[in-house]
C-alpha cells in the first residue's frame, strides 16, 4: 500500500496547523460564518441539521488496519462511537464539536489520512473498484493510477476553483464495480490491439439532478498520457463550463450541450500542446507508486473440505473469487436487518481492522455499496473469519440482496436532503429480512436518495427510490431498470410518488410481480424488467392502490 | 391581497456545538424549541431575524422558521424538517431526543 512520503506528511500536517488557526480565528470573533465556511469546507467540516459534520477521505477505498483503528479511535474520543462510510468512499463522523476538529485531524494525520478535497467545487477523493488488485478479472490494478491522480489533483491551483465539483473513478477491470460511467471522468482499464494497458476515457456521467451516463471521449489513452490529457480535459472544462447557473456547472452539462464531438476536438488540441510543452509523468515517480501496491505475499495452506449450511450460504454470497484461486474476497455486510447501511460502530471497526491483520495481509476496502471489504483472505481461513464476524454482528450473508441497500444520510442528518433516506431503508430490509426469501428473490440493487443530489445513486438502482418534499409532506418516487455496471442505465420512473407509509408496501408489491413474472429463479429482477419492460409494474404498484382508493 | 402572515421563529445552529438553537423571548438561545419567541408580524419577524444576525459571534446560518402554537400555548414546528431537528435522527437515540 502507499505510505506517505515526506512531501505528503509535510502538507498535511500543514494544513491541520493552518486549519487549526482558522478554527480558533472563527472562535475569537476574528472571522465570520461568511468568511470561514469556505475554509471548513475545504477541510471537510459541513454543518449539517444536528450538528457539525467531518467527511473524511479513504483514497481508492483502500484502508490498512491501522487505520481502520484509527477511525475508530476518533469515533470513540470526538464522536458518538460509530461511523458512517459513504457512497463515495469516505467516513463520516455525524457529531463533531468545531473545537475538537483540529484534534480530529491531527488524529488522521498520524496515519496518513485526511479531510482535504471532501467537499468545495474541486476534484474530489477519487474512487476505485474496491476490488481492486484482488479481482479475478482485473486487467491492472487501478490504484496506482488513482494514487497517481490523487497527488497531480490535491491541491492544483489550477483546479481549486471549477465551475462546480469533480468527481474520478477508476476500475481495472471489464466488469465495472465502480460506476465509472456515473463520474465527471471514468476510467476504464483496457488493452490495445497490442495488448498494452490503457484507459478508455469516458467524460461527463453523473447523477444528481440531471442524471446522465458518460459518454466515451477516448477509446484507448497510453498510460504515459493520463496526466496530460486529464489536465486538457480539466482545462476545456474549466474555460467553458457554465459559472452563470450552478444547476448546470457539471462538466456533464458542458458536455450534453455541445456535443461530446466538439469536447473531443477541445480537449485533443490542447492535448497536443500539452504534451509539447509538460514532461510525461516521471517514469521513476510512477515506478514508485505501482511498487507500493504490489500483491501481498500470498501463503499456502490446506483448505477443510465439508462447511456447514450458514458457513456455506455466507460464502456462497459474501464471498467473490480473487486473481488466486486459493483465496477469496470477502465482502462484510454493513446491511445488518434494520440497521443503517454503511454505519459500522468503533468495535466493529477495531474487530475488522483486527481480522484483516490476521486474514487479509492487513488490507480492507470501503466499497461504495457502503460495505466493508477484506479482498485478500485465503480460502482456508474463511471458516475463522466467518466464526468471528459471527461475533461482531457483521456476518449478514446479503451481498447484493435486496437487504444489501445503499443509502444516503437523507434528512435524518443532512442538511440538503428533502426526505429521510434510512428508515426507509430499514424498514424494507425488516420487511425481507429473511435470508432465503432474500436468495429467492437473487441479485437485487435497491438505492435511496433523500434529495435530487442522488448521494444514494437511486438513478442507477434496479429499484430506485428518491424522497422529496410535496407540499410539506415526505413523498417517495421510484424508478426502475436504473444499472450502475459497465451496461450503464438510468431508470424510468414509474409515476406519482408514495407517502412515507406507502413506500415500503409499494417496493413490496413491485418485488411480488417480480416473483410471479420471471421466467425461472435465473431471470433477475433487472432481466424481468428489461424484458417485460414498465408496463406489468406499473400495474402493480398503481392497480392495487387505485382499488383501495375505490374501495 | 396581501398573503396572511403565519407566525415565525427564529432558528440557527450554535457555533460551538452546532446544534439547533431557538431564539427566546429574553434574546437568549434556547435548545428547546417551546422556549422560542414566535412572531406574529412580518416586521417582528424581520426585527427578530435582524438581532440574530448580529450573533455571529456564537451561531450559524439563523433564518426564520413556521410555527404554530399548541394546546399548552408553546410554539409548535409545521414542517417536518423543522420537527425532526427539535428531536435529532431517527435511526439513532442521539442529539435532542436523548440529551433534553
Amino acid at each position: 500500500m502507499y505510505s506517505y512520503t515526506d512531501f505528503d506528511e509535510a502538507f498535511v500536517r500543514t494544513r491541520v496547523e493552518e486549519f487549526r488557526g482558522q478554527v480558533a480565528r472563527r472562535l475569537d470573533g476574528s472571522l465570520t460564518e461568511d468568511e470561514f465556511k469556505p475554509l471548513r469546507l475545504m477541510n471537510g467540516l459541513y454543518l449539517q441539521l444536528h450538528a457539525y459534520m467531518l467527511r473524511v477521505a479513504i483514497p481508492y477505498g483502500t484502508l490498512r488496519s491501522a487505520q481502520m483503528r484509527q477511525l475508530a479511535m476518533i469515533a470513540e474520543r470526538w464522536d458518538k462511537g460509530y461511523g458512517h462510510f459513504t457512497t463515495r468512499q469516505n467516513i463520516q463522523f455525524n457529531w463533531p464539536k468545531l473545537k475538537d476538529v483540529p484534534e480530529m485531524l491531527s488524529a488522521l494525520a498520524d496515519v496518513q489520512m485526511h479531510a482535504i478535497q471532501t467537499s468545495g467545487n474541486c476534484i474530489r477523493n477519487v474512487t476505485a473498484d474496491h476490488f481492486a488488485g484482488a479481482a479475478a478479472d482485473e486487467i491492472e490494478d487501478p490504484r496506482p493510477t488513482a494514487e497517481l491522480i490523487r497527488q497531480w489533483s490535491t491541491d492544483h491551483p489550477e483546479f481549486a476553483f471549477l465551475p462546480r465539483k469533480f468527481k474520478v473513478a477508476v476500475t481495472g477491470s471489464p466488469n465495472d464495480r465502480a460506476v465509472t460511467k456515473a463520474h465527471d471522468i471514468g476510467l476504464r482499464m483496457v488493452r490495445n490491439d497490442a495488448g498494452e494497458p490503457g484507459y478508455e476515457v469516458v467524460v461527463g456521467g453523473g447523477l444528481g439532478r440531471t442524471p446522465m451516463i458518460g459518454k466515451v471521449l477516448r477509446d484507448f489513452l497510453p498510460k504515459d498520457d493520463l496526466l496530460a490529457y486529464l489536465e486538457a480535459i480539466l482545462n476545456v472544462y474549466n474555460l467553458h463550463g457554465r459559472r452563470d447557473n450552478k444547476y448546470k456547472a457539471r462538466i456533464k452539462i458542458l458536455v450534453h450541450e455541445e456535443s461530446i464531438e466538439t469536447m473531443r476536438e477541445r480537449v485533443e488540441a490542447i492535448f497536443a500542446m500539452q504534451q509539447r510543452l509538460l514532461p510525461d509523468v516521471d517514469p521513476s515517480l510512477r515506478a514508485a507508486i505501482e511498487a507500493s501496491f504490489q500483491p501481498p505475499a500470498y501463503k499456502t495452506a490446506e483448505t477443510a473440505p465439508g462447511v456447514d449450511g450458514a458457513l456455506q450460504s455466507w460464502i456462497d454470497t459474501n464471498t467473490d473469487a480473487h486473481k488466486n484461486p486459493d483465496y477469496a474476497i470477502v465482502s462484510i455486510s454493513l446491511k445488518p436487518i434494520g440497521g443503517t447501511p454503511g454505519d459500522a460502530t468503533a468495535d466493529q471497526m477495531r474487530v475488522m481492522a483486527d481480522l484483516a491483520e490476521r486474514y487479509s495481509h492487513d488490507e480492507l476496502r470501503i466499497s461504495h455499496e457502503q460495505n466493508v471489504i477484506l479482498p485478500h483472505v485465503h480460502r482456508a481461513d474463511l471458516p475463522a473469519l466467518h466464526a468471528a464476524l459471527v461475533g461482531a454482528g457483521l456476518a449478514t450473508a446479503n451481498i447484493g440482496l435486496v437487504s444489501d441497500i445503499i443509502a444516503c444520510p437523507g434528512m435524518d442528518y443532512c442538511a440538503l436532503a428533502t426526505a429521510r433516506s434510512i428508515p426507509v431503508a430499514q424498514q424494507l430490509s425488516e420487511v425481507f429480512a429473511d435470508l432465503d426469501a432474500q436468495r429467492d428473490i437473487g441479485p437485487l440493487k435497491i438505492k435511496i436518495s433523500g434529495c435530487i443530489n442522488a448521494c444514494g445513486h437511486h438513478h442507477v438502482g434496479h429499484i430506485g427510490i428518491l424522497g422529496l418534499d410535496r407540499a410539506g409532506v415526505e413523498s417517495y418516487q421510484i424508478t426502475l431498470g436504473g444499472d450502475g455496471t459497465e451496461t450503464a442505465a438510468i431508470g424510468s420512473r414509474t409515476g406519482p410518488g408514495f407517502a412515507y407509509d406507502e413506500i415500503v408496501p409499494a417496493v413490496e408489491r413491485l418485488i411480488e410481480a417480480y416473483l410471479d413474472l420471471r421466467q425461472g429463479p435465473e431471470e433477475t429482477f433487472l432481466a424481468a424488467y428489461t424484458r417485460l419492460g414498465m408496463a406489468p409494474f406499473k400495474a402493480a404498484l398503481y392497480q392495487a392502490e387505485e382499488r383501495a382508493h375505490a374501495a | 391581497m396581501a398573503r396572511e402572515f403565519k407566525p415565525k421563529i427564529v432558528t440557527a445552529n450554535d457555533l460551538l456545538e452546532g446544534d439547533v438553537i431557538y431564539l427566546t423571548a429574553e434574546g437568549a438561545w434556547s435548545r428547546r424549541h417551546a422556549d422560542a419567541l414566535v412572531a406574529t408580524t412580518e416586521e417582528d419577524a424581520e426585527e427578530l431575524l435582524a438581532q440574530a444576525q448580529t450573533q455571529q459571534h456564537r451561531l450559524v446560518g439563523p433564518y426564520l422558521a413556521e410555527a404554530k402554537i399548541g394546546g399548552d400555548g408553546a410554539p409548535q414546528p409545521v414542517h417536518f424538517r423543522e420537527a425532526f431537528r427539535t428531536r435529532g435522527p431517527s435511526n439513532y437515540n442521539h442529539g435532542k431526543q436523548a440529551e433534553l
